[in-house]
């Protein structure tokens, strides 16, 4: 899979972070959504569904 | 969802809205419903009133108008009779439909004329810095009620439901999917549609009220949100604290412009 995010429009809420059932995701020192570690993704897109700024898209390969 | 966005959504984006506001998530799933029924984008309007759900309109890339404070359904209404082929939808809050519009929200539910509205509530005016709204809970703090809210809230789907609107559902932003599948219904639905989309405001709301972080808030709709089918096996005891998400109400009526084009019909053939 593939996880782009788009530092522009994350606000740093967190909500994905929080949902993510594999902690795939966190937030850098900017406050800023970053992947930790894409291998343990599985494409749920619960963070894609939740993520009120449109920051985040998985796609399957 | 990427492509989505690059389908309805004006260049536009970063939207204003705080950060974890449910209103970018509401506002995908709206977009989600109109993707999911395939509706031309030149066929459908969105038509909104004043306040943070009401910013939305702005960035979709439809035929939109941003209206008056409140004045969104008369707009949609005077839009809908003008043309009753479009598909109107109206995006409104919780402040902007039941306070100042609220009027017009009855008398619009009791025509039972073809808009979709969805009712963004996030139980305050966060706009205009966190003043309480008629869905404000009682003893909430907000700025206008730093003692704790005395008023009850309304029951908007019963509000609704009683002033003839003939289908009423809600959802969360937390439930997104399942917010898509309402929405969708509601503008399939020949009629009045009112979907409760219940959002968060970490900011105004949430900060106020001690109800934590947006994450902890949207953890909040997932415990107290009880589908309707779920809640026929419950008891009124373990539902007390709850509120009921999907489909709550749907009837059949004559609606509004279908009856005022048979009056047309028929007052042109008296005079010919």
């Amino acid at each position: 899979m593939a996880i782009k995010t788009i530092g522009k429009h994350c606000k740093g809420c967190g909500v994905c972070v929080t949902f993510c059932p594999k902690q795939v995701l966190g937030l850098d020192a900017l406050g800023k959504i970053t992947v930790v570690d894409e291998t343990k993704c599985i494409t749920c897109k619960q963070c894609e569904m939740r993520c009120p700024d449109y920051a985040i898209f998985v796609e399957k390969k | 969802m990427e492509k989505l966005i690059e389908k309805y959504y004006r260049p536009r984006l970063p939207h204003i809205w705080c950060p974890g506001c449910g209103n970018g998530i509401v506002t995908s799933s709206i977009i989600k419903a109109i993707d999911k029924l395939g509706l031309d984008q030149d066929k459908t309007v969105i038509v909104s009133g004043i306040g943070c759900s009401s910013r939305a309109s702005g960035y979709l890339n439809f035929d939109t108008v941003h209206s008056l404070h409140g004045r969104a359904l008369p707009v949609a209404t005077g839009i809908k009779l003008a043309d009753p082929e479009l598909n109107v939808i109206v995006i409104t809050g919780d402040g902007d439909g039941t306070a100042i519009g609220g009027n017009h929200f009855i008398h619009t539910a009791r025509r039972n004329i073809n808009l979709t509205v969805i009712l963004f509530n996030n139980n305050i005016y966060g706009m205009t810095g966190g003043q309480y709204s008629p869905l404000t809970p009682t003893d909430s703090k907000a700025t206008t009620a730093p003692y704790g809210t005395l008023e009850r809230a309304f029951d908007i789907a019963e509000l609704a439901k009683a002033a003839g609107a003939t289908y009423v559902a809600r959802g969360t932003a937390f439930h997104a999917n399942m917010l898509v599948d309402v929405i969708a219904k509601g503008i399939s639905h020949d009629g009045f549609s009112l979907i409760e989309a219940v959002t968060q405001c970490p900011i105004y709301f949430g900060r106020q009220n001690k109800k934590g972080d947006a994450s902890a808030m949207l953890k909040t709709q997932r415990d107290n949100a009880v589908t309707v089918e779920a809640a026929k096996k419950l008891s009124p005891e373990q539902l007390e604290g709850k509120f009921k998400i999907g489909v709550l109400h749907q009837s059949e009526a004559p609606e509004y412009t279908k009856q005022y084009q048979a009056i047309i019909d028929r007052a042109q053939k008296g005079a010919k």
